[in-house]
């Protein structure tokens, strides 16, 4: 172990105060969640804790279980109905929000936007739901017969108060013919959405594999998309590279997938996998159980993508390397062209990060491959494996920061004053009332999409627009005089 | 300039077509024919009757549950901290859900109970919670609501605040009013009603003499616009008014270049306190006021006047009231208002006169919908309302009634807006009026929809506009005759009748 660096220490200073705030226990335990960022894995105290319970009271941003499963993982599987079991509330919020894109005649043979739900009542709670749950299960079979199944995603009184569903779902699945998947998400499992991409791998592991048909021809050019839920079209532009790389894609998870591409994985030759934090456990399920290797890859911005190509081609034969670099070799003017446009524009603004579990260390790239710089990062749901992965990304002195509070990012915002802060939407009007240029990072802030090559040049214009856009220069406190001044300096682009 | 398409553009292109094309390949698809055939029977009358007997699913309810109408009262209180007892997870849909609408930060807290809690309780949640939230957020109330993780455990929340207090956790002084706004009962509506109500319990002073003031509940009513509106046409009237639970600039907050967590406005506790000696507390709704109303009754022993100001005749009756309560006349500055929404409605009567309407959303913006409709002889045909009740159809109906436009009309309670889709499908209609969540129904039949209601998350800053009032009948007038003629001339864009002049 080294003595800390005077950067470090610096950063370690402004962290305390910020803590300064708290009461004794909260503040106790908040230190452990923020450290001054130092790359090389030395510093001792400079590792965060995470994946552990927030503190009541204190404005976390995280969410739950349900939202990792129902939100995440299942609903974007389109050809299934997947019912929110208890209350309206869970339901109505998760609705269509994450822009889960996918192609298909929504009522008809794909249910992405549908908000099915038990609608529990008083009398639910009292007497049970697995009755009702049932009459459900056979109501949607008969008003929309081309489903090809159904999961039901717990809210959290179906599990504090007792009910079967296993034994439900198992009667409906021999009853209707299809798949009826129990999935026990309930929102106060866990400490946050991380708990529910879990249980929701376990519930493909266990009610998916080797049970729903799948009678695809194999080639030895088979791989998968895991972790990619086709946010703005996400998952389309990543398959287009990798098509173009001659590779098959036999499965999307879960983005625009079916379920039949759900059973089709472990038929792959390999998995890729995109959001490691979300579906990681079945990619291991996967290899032990099926011998299917994986690798985790990064298409945001060219510097990943082609590093990437580079290292699934690796797994292939010298036909797909040699197509894996005639990609690269085509892609590399238009890239550079986007990058010649927009680096003028962006080169040397800081950047702040906070988000699920993926993208902090995911869109550093990208960032970077635009001339930005990462000053602050952190996740919401983030493990152990995400902050390993990020430290060495990030430069020394810099923040990172496990299940943050608004008040926590603010504060880091007000002393590091990035030029861009990117987050959820909870947070980014936040930002603006600050007068600090945002961008959703969880929804693209209704753009996209932002992986593979089509993906980047979107990234950059959004970036572009937002940190440069002429109305931050309208914002004055009462009584100030706007001046000429406070309008962005744009160099020529 | 590089050429940039994003995926309005990009997915259209050839590249794409291809792919998804090879995609089905994997994909198990159902074949086209049987894709169209099943698309055309989920149009029938046949699926209409399967649809309208399922007794058990809800799809696409319009709905929301208790603790967010619960946050959003609270939020109408000068430098009030909502604060959810129970999962995390319900308090970042609620924030998230509310800022869609707004485009503003939403503060809430949540006591962020887990598996340990559901096993002991949620006090130890509950006090921590309160402590830390007191220490960091500095509120001057603490506003608790429950999730139904809180009360299906059967959390206590007057035994649970009694104790934080008494053990020093938060100071005895600091208003701590709760609700138990379970998820499985109601909807937002009785939320609002149940948070707005102890908030008034605990906020109220002491009884005295009327003091010729009068109170105003909006209701769960999501403009800003409207509250400012009701504002402008009480200080018009030289009324004394106090709005209750004014989230007006809490939820509509300028840019001044900082954050606030507590942006200037909402109701002060001075206000709530003195409001227990006005001469009477208007509702301008009435469904999600009803516990309130029925304790400022009770307990405060005043008149409660409802009233609906959507149309000029709601809004006609609405100032009546106010006339007949505190004596003031209507001046003429509002008669000038009246006469200029007549003369645009008048204007405008041939592109709305006839036209059937879906109608889906929450009860009292419902009827002042319908009675906005029927001032300008347009046809309500379907009226869904999710969490509508049996009191509800009754007034519906009595509106109705009173007009012969209202006569095509069926109100449908306890009804989803996949019922509507059957609705609209089997009987079309020319125009829908609903929620951003009624998209889909556009998308699924063509109706042109226009966006009233909560929530609109896919429309910028319609909620800063009123829809109440005189002001607020020339506004709904817009937008339902601006949408009609963009319809027009979209649909006649290749014909003889692409009118300059409409």
């Amino acid at each position: 172990m080294t003595t800390p660096s005077a950067k470090i220490n610096q950063t370690t200073k402004a962290i305390d105060e910020i803590l300064e705030v708290y009461p004794e226990k909260a503040r106790k335990d908040r230190a452990k969640h923020i450290a001054a960022n130092d790359p090389s894995g030395t510093c001792s105290g400079c590792a965060v804790k995470s994946n552990v319970k927030s503190r009541p009271g204190l404005m976390t941003v995280r969410g739950c279980a349900y939202a990792g499963s129902k939100g995440v993982v299942w609903g974007p599987i389109k050809d299934m109905i997947h019912i929110s079991h208890g209350p309206v509330g869970c339901g109505a919020y998760s609705n269509w929000s994450r822009r889960n894109y996918y192609n298909g005649t929504t009522g008809v043979d794909a249910f992405g936007t549908l908000h099915v739900t038990s609608d529990f009542q008083e009398r639910d709670i009292v007497y049970g739901g697995d009755k009702k749950l049932a009459t459900i299960v056979d109501e949607l079979d008969s008003l929309f017969p081309l489903a090809r199944g159904i999961s039901v995603q717990s809210e959290c009184p179906v599990g504090l108060i007792g009910d079967d569903i296993e034994s439900v779902t198992k009667a409906k699945t021999a009853d209707i013919g299809k798949p009826v998947v129990p999935v026990r998400c309930e929102g106060f499992r866990g400490v946050s959405q991380s708990l529910g991409h879990h249980i929701a791998n376990d519930a493909i592991r266990d009610h998916v594999f080797d049970k729903a048909d799948t009678d695809i021809e194999t080639t030895p050019y088979d791989v998968t998309i895991i972790g990619d839920y086709n946010i703005g079209g996400d998952a389309w532009a990543s398959r287009r590279i990798l098509e173009e790389m001659g590779l098959r894609v036999i499965a999307q998870w879960t983005g625009d997938a079916t379920l039949a591409e759900i059973a089709n994985a472990p038929k792959a030759k390999l998995n890729l996998i995109h959001c490691y934090r979300s579906m990681n456990y079945i990619c291991r399920h996967m290899e032990e159980t099926y011998g299917v290797p994986w690798v985790e890859y990064n298409f945001f911005g060219p510097t990943k993508i082609y590093a990437s190509i580079r290292e699934i081609a690796s797994h292939f034969d010298e036909t797909i390397q040699a197509n894996a670099e005639a990609l690269i070799e085509r892609m590399k003017p238009e890239m550079d062209a986007i990058i010649e446009e927009y680096k003028p524009r962006l080169e040397g603004k800081t950047v702040m990060l906070y988000v699920g579990g993926l993208r902090p260390r995911h869109v550093i790239g990208a960032y970077e491959d635009l001339g930005m710089q990462i000053i602050a990062a952190g996740y919401e749901f983030g493990h152990k494996d995400e902050y390993q992965r990020t430290y060495p990304l990030m430069p020394e002195g810099s923040i990172v920061v496990d299940d943050a509070t608004p008040y926590e990012l603010e504060e880091i915002a007000k002393r590091l004053k990035p030029d861009l802060v990117g987050s959820g939407v909870k947070e980014k009007y936040a930002y603006h009332k600050m007068g600090v240029p945002f961008r959703q990072m969880h929804s693209w802030d209704y753009s996209g999409p932002y992986h593979g090559f089509d993906g980047f040049k979107v990234f950059a214009r959004d970036m572009d627009m937002t940190v440069n856009s002429p109305t931050w220069s309208l914002v004055r406190k009462p009584g100030e005089t706007a001046t000429a001044t406070d309008a962005p300096v744009l160099k020529a682009g | 300039m590089a050429e940039i398409h994003d995926h309005n553009e990009l997915f259209g292109q050839p590249e794409y077509q291809e792919q998804f094309e090879g995609k089905k390949e994997f994909e198990n698809v159902h074949p086209d024919e049987r894709i169209a055939e099943v698309a055309k029977w989920t149009r029938s009358d046949e699926y209409r009757e399967l649809n309208f007997a399922r007794e058990a699913v809800s799809i696409n309810p319009c709905k929301a549950c208790q603790p967010l109408g619960a946050i959003y009262a609270a939020l109408g209180f000068a430098k009030t901290m909502p604060f959810v007892q129970g999962s995390q997870g319900c308090t970042a849909y609620f924030r998230s859900y509310l800022t869609r609408h707004f485009k503003e930060p939403v503060a809430a807290v949540s006591s962020s109970m887990t598996e340990d809690a559901a096993v002991f309780g949620g006090i130890s949640n509950m006090t921590e919670g309160l402590e830390n939230a007191h220490t960091v957020y500095r509120p001057e109330m603490i506003a608790v609501s429950t999730t139904c993780m809180a009360e299906v455990i059967g959390d206590d929340l007057r035994a649970y605040i009694k104790q934080s207090k008494s053990n020093g956790a938060i100071p005895e002084e600091l208003p701590v009013p709760f609700a138990h706004t379970p998820s499985f009962t109601g909807s937002h509506l009785n939320g609002y009603d149940l948070m707005l109500k102890g908030i008034l319990e605990e906020l109220a002073g002491e009884k005295g003499e009327p003091d010729g003031s009068i109170n105003i509940v909006a209701g769960f009513d999501t403009y800003s616009g409207d509250y400012r509106e009701i504002k402008r046409m009480m200080r018009a009237m030289g009324v004394n008014a106090r709005v209750l639970a004014d989230v007006s600039d809490v939820v509509d907050a300028p840019n001044f270049g900082s954050y606030d967590l507590y942006p200037e406005g909402g109701t002060t506790q001075e206000e709530a306190a003195a409001a227990i000696n006005a001469e009477a507390t208007f509702m301008l709704q009435r469904f999600p006021t009803v516990k309130t109303a029925a304790f400022i009754k009770s307990d405060w022993e005043q008149e409660v006047v409802l009233a609906n100001p959507i149309g000029v005749r709601g809004t006609d009756e609405f100032l009546a009231e106010v006339t007949r309560v505190t004596g003031s006349p209507v001046p003429y500055e509002l008669e000038m208002e009246r006469g200029r929404a007549v003369d645009a409605m008048v204007d405008s009567h041939p592109y709305v006169f006839g036209k059937r309407f879906a109608l889906v959303g929450d009860p009292d913006v419902l009827l002042g919908v319908i009675s906005f409709l029927l001032e300008m002889g347009g046809r309500p045909v379907h009226v869904v309302c999710t969490n509508g009740d049996k009191k509800f159809k009754r007034a519906a109906e009595e509106l109705l009634a009173t007009s012969e436009a209202g006569s095509d009309a069926t109100v449908w309670i306890k009804k989803d807006m996949w019922h509507l889709r059957s609705l609209m499908c089997t009987e079309p209609v020319d125009l829908l009026i609903g929620p951003s969540s009624a998209k889909f129904l556009w998308r699924d039949t063509r109706t042109p929809l226009v966006r009233v209601g909560f929530p609109i998350h896919d429309r910028h800053h319609l909620y800063k506009e009123t829809i109440v009032g005189y002001d607020g009948a020339v506004n709904l007038l817009k937008l339902i005759v601006n949408t009609v003629l963009e319809e027009m001339d979209r649909a006649a864009i290749d014909t003889t009748s692409f009118d300059l002049v409409r």
